[in-house]
């Protein structure tokens, strides 16, 4: 039920990425082998123009790096929710896409970490992407239905988990900083690095808060 | 395209080795501090932050504020119409699949009538 809107968002996006593979000529099974090993939205459109234009491996590896490199911060506040998750822990590292990362942290009981529900919504997630591949591969460029604007589908689920997490914390600090971070960042970066400028930004200034706490602290307490 | 099957491959395992890469680095270098308080810190006020960072990401299309005057153009008035619908609707019902499908449905209309 929770990965509902996620399917929306990546059963068309997986087509699209589908239709765009076989467009600039690459095999069926190459599109689904990068839907099932990659599994990366952006990541992947990234790989399929690489390709397109014969970069070299090493000019694909740095970019795909780069462009990733967001999801280093999601690991960071998932340290502790993922401890202890077995063998389910590699494959719920592997499947951390931005939609699943809202999914898990905005679960309603994030004390008791539950781990097989966590692998359930991840492994659900990612068959909604490699299915929407499947059927944009298969689709070619032909589609039946206008399906223009689902991609607000991903920008909904977005607006309602903040409204959940503001719910949660009742504390403005942490939107005040995103809010500064991401549009500072809309104004100064290319759109390609938007995302990791914010997300870095918005890190550095919660470290800062956190020395600053904690001066605070040790003052109070020496006097 | 020149791509033989083996070089396809080579290509698909670079990507997907950098992306692994990108997630599993913080579970490698940090496991043994996730019960340090900084990490904690981080655990409690990044969700909320990175969310709305989605957000403002996600609705970039929309330009706010157009050559100094709010945009409503074809654009701009169907992403923040819809998105105050999303909004709403949550606050009112807190039902998410509700706020979604309505919001998604609004803004689909809209920008399919436009042309």
């Amino acid at each position: 039920m929770t990965t509902l809107p996620v399917m929306f968002g990546y059963l068309p996006l997986g087509a699209a990425f589908g239709i765009l593979a076989v467009d600039v000529g690459i095999p069926w099974w190459g599109a689904l082998t990068m839907s099932l090993l990659i599994y990366a939205g952006a990541g992947q459109f990234l790989a399929v123009a690489l390709l397109a234009n014969q970069a070299g491996l090493l000019e694909v590896a740095i970019a795909t790096l780069m462009l990733n490199s967001r999801h280093l911060f999601y690991g960071l506040s998932l340290l502790r929710p993922f401890a202890g998750a077995g063998w389910r822990k590699p494959y719920l590292i592997f499947a951390l896409t931005d939609e699943t990362y809202s999914l898990l942290t905005a679960r309603a009981n994030t004390t008791g970490h539950d781990h097989a529900q966590a692998f359930r919504l991840s492994a659900l997630n990612q068959l909604w992407w490699v299915s929407g591949s499947l059927a944009g591969v298969l689709i070619g460029s032909q589609m039946a239905f206008d399906t223009r604007g689902i991609e607000f589908v991903l920008t909904a689920l977005f607006i309602v988990l903040t409204i959940e997490q503001a719910r949660r914390l009742r504390q403005w600090r942490p939107f005040l900083i995103a809010l500064c971070t991401a549009l500072g960042a809309l104004v100064i970066l290319p759109e390609r690095h938007m995302l990791l400028g914010a997300i870095g930004a918005a890190s550095l200034i919660l470290l800062i808060q956190y020395r600053l706490d904690a001066s605070l602290r040790r003052h109070q307490e020496a006097s | 395209m020149t791509q033989t099957p083996m070089s396809l491959l080579c290509f698909i395992a670079v990507c997907a080795l950098a992306t692994f890469m990108t997630r599993v680095l913080p579970f490698i270098a940090l496991s043994r501090q996730a019960d340090h308080p900084l990490i904690l810190h981080l655990g409690r006020y990044l969700p909320p932050a990175v969310m709305l960072i989605l957000v403002i990401y996600a609705m970039r299309d929309w330009r706010p504020f157009l050559n100094g005057a709010v945009n409503l153009t074809a654009t701009g008035g169907p992403i923040l119409l819809a998105g105050l619908i999303v909004a709403g609707l949550q606050l009112w019902r807190h039902n998410a699949l509700l706020s979604i499908v309505a919001g998604t449905g609004a803004y689909m209309s809209m920008i399919q009538m436009m042309d």
